[in-house]
């Protein structure tokens, strides 16, 4: 009977547990990294930030990631010279929608905005594959269309370094054409890296808060056991 | 529990003794502390299932407080801001990195509103399965089922606060619902939004219900529900009254002061659910992307709605109930239909003192037919929750039918089959170890 | 039954335990609320530290500057301006800024880092009203005779000197506040830090 009700319970569920279309791809990387976290950094501003903001962030956030103000200064401040401003983009977004007929969207919380439901953490696989995955396509008018965002408005900024995939019709799977500067293995790891920047920047606070979550529950343990014990104590009258 | 039911406090001559005599005489203290706890008899065989009393109280203090901190950081304001991001949004963010400390009351109050739920439910199940709301706790229940009511309002009004783009669809989703009224829908829901979609005053509106409107009347039925219950007693897991059974000073011989007893009790409660709360608050807040929902953190934006709308989870067994009903009736559509009977599907519940007819309070001494349908309906109400976070489908349409015709038949035919089950005999006494 | 609910030592004990650890708890969990009371990021990013370029302040000539919402005040006092400063010692209710007004290096008798140059918080240190400039001497419109020249505050009538300095007898406690400044260059001044290169 019992199995009987548990398997009703789970029947329907099961029914609706759908695929995926595009194959998704795991992000390597990890958000305590800092080294990784650095590179990330640089290629986000180098590279992201020409177009996108990271408006809720402030460049003194990025002293967390183990720099120096010099250094933050020096090699990440683009679009401000106070270290309290805010990340915010060069070009204005009025100009950014003529151009491209939309303006590119924040990428403060990108990654958690890419989770999905049951996988929030799913944002970070999704973006290491989507930005490995342009590819030319004469049909489209950046010339770049992607296998995971199909006819997505923005072009391949990193074919410099990937250089340029083309799909394949027959088996379906991109192949690369034309060698960028990086070898693959070094492209693929300079994404992950901007794919970590992007997950820490989502809440650069969220290795603190795992930390944090630690001490509270050690020292809810030591609550509990006085508590009960405090409880055992007076319940030893019930009869 | 009527204040001159206990003697007034008389000085031992202190300081403190005469302040204290002094405000016993001009305010009920003695009488309100003896009467709701240190000789408030409650019946002394409580399980785990009658913790979520105090549980509920405790959520509802962590909403309060965390909610007036962030009132103070948060703007209900949907024009953009320099970034082009609206302010409100962007004010939730900037409570997330700039304000020292306020991520972690900000996912006190997230993480704080999924648990008010989880522990209201494990608070009405409870009452399902020991008969908590038969006379004669019928008015204790009828308030219980007017705070559910409101708090789903609280949380409807809330969701829409952080201005994301499942704040915005699902307000404009659920707001459409009134326009399934006949005649007055269109305006009704225009009323609702004050504007022709949702804007900001409909933003501003449901800040000002949610900050003061609702809590102030959920703080007074939850009082209402603490006094209504105070007056008839506790139920308990045997569904004994223990007043009909007195010793000579008139204390339920099963009974045992609330405090200490079941103060030390819910205290180690208490503690133990701050441990579940605190593990999902610190490492896993979005709570898999039920408690907050991943296409909230992309800004409201009108002219694009999200691939996959749902609302946050603890609506989503009401909502399944509207999407299952796809027949006109009686010359309306199905829309109106399932309106009715997703606000039926809440409201049912204020009957159920009326439904059920069996002689006997608890699942101990019920039959295996309320066994049965109780874990079917218990099934039956996951299956749609489950069913309400996915895109619709003929599938799910159809076992969400299934499914919410077995919910209310289950109210609806309560009269005759809870009498007809094999009932044990009921003990004078509660059972204790 | 009868000793239901008696306290005696060990439930004593556990009862204290319980209540300092609990207390501790929530102690604790005090310090986010306070701590989000305190500026946030915004704040003190809107607080930085503000850099001056005073090349093209004339003697005579004043400009004001934005500082953490304060207006700060950055005077070329001339030579006249200056010599009225060691006449007014008598009047004035502070004339040696004994009262921690100003950063040690301008406590001084021109209050400032370099004599000509006065780096001064526009405030009233009475109620906080911004003091109007009456800057010519003698001859100001509703000033008292024998005026030497300085600002006058609109709402209680304070009065303050060339320095800064509040004369006696005024509303106003203490003298203008300095806020915390130093040279970067010869004519770029910055005002909320102390230390060059931060």
């Amino acid at each position: 009977m019992t199995k009987f009700l548990i398997a009703l319970l789970f029947a329907p569920i099961m029914a609706f547990a759908s695929g995926s279309t595009a194959h998704i791809d795991k992000w390597p990387g990890s958000v305590s990294d800092k080294a990784a976290l650095q590179n990330g950094a640089k290629l986000f501003v180098n590279y992201c930030m020409n177009c996108h903001g990271a408006s809720y962030m402030r460049y003194k956030n990025l002293l967390d990631l183990g720099l120096t103000e010099q250094q933050v200064k020096e090699n990440l401040m683009f679009t401000s010279d106070k270290i309290g401003e805010l990340m915010r983009v060069a070009a204005r977004s009025d100009e950014q929608k003529l151009w491209f007929g939309a303006t590119p969207p924040d990428l403060t919380i990108i990654a958690r905005a890419r989770g999905e439901a049951g996988n929030a953490g799913a944002g970070a696989d999704w973006l290491y594959t989507y930005l490995r995955s342009f590819y030319r396509d004469a049909n489209r008018p950046t010339g770049w269309n992607n296998t995971v965002f199909e006819n997505v408005g923005m072009p391949h900024i990193l074919y410099g370094l990937q250089g340029q995939q083309v799909m394949n019709h027959e088996t379906h799977k991109l192949e690369l054409a034309v060698p960028g500067s990086m070898a693959p293995a070094e492209f693929d790891k300079s994404v992950s890296d901007l794919v970590g920047f992007m997950v820490w920047m989502g809440e650069p606070q969220q290795e603190y808060r795992r930390t944090l979550g630690w001490f509270v529950l050690a020292f809810l343990a030591v609550l509990f056991v006085v508590a009960y014990a405090l409880k055992k104590e007076y319940w030893k009258d019930i009869h | 529990m009527a204040a001159g039911n206990f003697e007034k406090y008389k000085s031992d001559g202190s300081l403190a003794g005469n302040a204290l005599e002094w405000l016993d005489a001009r305010f009920p203290a003695t009488s309100m502390w003896k009467g709701h706890l240190s000789e408030y008899y409650a019946p002394k065989n409580f399980n785990f299932w009658y913790f979520f009393g105090s549980l509920a109280l405790l959520v509802l203090v962590i909403q309060i407080v965390t909610g007036i901190f962030l009132v103070m950081h948060y703007k209900p304001d949907a024009a953009l801001n320099a970034n082009g991001v609206p302010i409100a949004f962007a004010s939730v963010e900037y409570i997330m990195r700039d304000v020292s400390g306020g991520w972690l009351i900000r996912y006190m109050h997230s993480t704080g509103a999924s648990a008010f739920f989880i522990v209201v439910y494990m608070h009405m199940f409870r009452g399902l399965l020991y008969g908590s709301y038969r006379k004669p706790r019928e008015l204790t229940w009828l308030f219980g089922v007017g705070i559910f009511l409101c708090l789903m309002g609280e949380a409807f009004f809330g969701y829409l606060l952080p201005w994301g783009q499942m704040s915005y669809w699902g307000a404009q989703v659920i707001v459409n619902l009134f326009s399934a009224i006949p005649v007055i829908g269109g305006d009704l829901s225009l009323i609702i939004r004050g504007d022709f979609v949702v804007g900001d005053a409909t933003l501003n509106r449901f800040f000002s219900f949610h900050v003061i409107a609702f809590p102030l009347v959920l703080i007074g039925l939850v009082a209402a529900h603490v006094l209504a219950l105070h007056e008839t007693g506790s139920n308990n897991p045997d569904g004994v009254e223990i007043k009909a059974n007195k010793d000579e000073h008139g204390i339920p011989r099963d009974g045992i002061p609330f405090h200490p007893y079941y103060t030390v009790k819910d205290i180690v409660g208490v503690v133990v659910f701050l441990m579940v709360f605190s593990a999902v608050m610190f490492w896993a807040p979005e709570g898999g992307g039920y408690f907050l929902e991943t296409p909230n953190f992309y800004p409201a934006d009108p002219l694009k709605t999200p691939p996959h709308i749902a609302p946050v989870w603890y609506f989503t067994p009401f909502y399944s109930i509207l999407r299952a009903v796809t027949y006109p009736l009686f010359g309306l559509d199905a829309k109106f239909w399932g309106v009715v009977a997703m606000g039926a599907s809440v409201v049912i519940f204020a009957f159920l003192p009326w439904l059920d007819r069996s002689p006997v309070k608890s699942i101990r001494y019920r039959g295996p037919i309320y066994k049965t349908l109780l874990t079917i309906f218990v099934i039956c109400f996951f299956v749609l929750g489950y069913l309400g976070t996915l895109s619709p489908s003929p599938m799910g349409e159809l076992v969400s039918q299934v499914c919410s015709v077995f919910y209310f038949g289950f109210f609806l035919a309560m009269p005759w089959w809870s009498r007809m089950d094999k009932f044990k005999q009921v003990p004078d006494r509660v059972t204790f170890k | 039954m009868s000793n239901q609910g008696k306290m005696d030592c060990g439930r004593r004990r556990l009862v204290v335990a319980t209540a300092a650890v609990g207390g501790a708890g929530a102690v604790a969990a005090l310090v986010p609320f306070v701590s989000s009371l305190l500026p946030s990021e915004r704040a003190k990013a809107a607080g930085a530290p503000v850099e001056v370029d005073i090349s093209k302040l004339e003697p005579g000539q004043m400009m004001t500057v934005e500082w953490r919402g304060k207006p700060v005040w950055i005077i070329n006092r001339t030579k006249e301006m200056m010599d009225t400063l060691p006449k007014l010692a008598d009047a004035v209710a502070d004339p040696k800024s004994e009262k921690n007004q100003q950063p040690a290096y301008a406590q001084n008798d021109t209050r400032s880092i370099k004599p000509e140059i006065m780096v001064v918080v526009g405030i009233c240190t009475h109620l906080g009203c911004s003091p109007s400039q009456k800057f010519k001497a003698g001859t100001e419109e509703g000033m008292p005779g024998g005026w030497l020249g300085g600002f006058l505050c609109p709402c209680h009538g304070s009065t303050f000197d060339f320095a800064g300095r509040v004369y006696k007898s005024k509303p106003a406690p203490t003298n203008l506040e300095v806020p915390p400044h130093v040279y970067l260059a010869d004519t770029r001044i910055l005002i909320g830090e102390d230390k060059k290169g931060a």
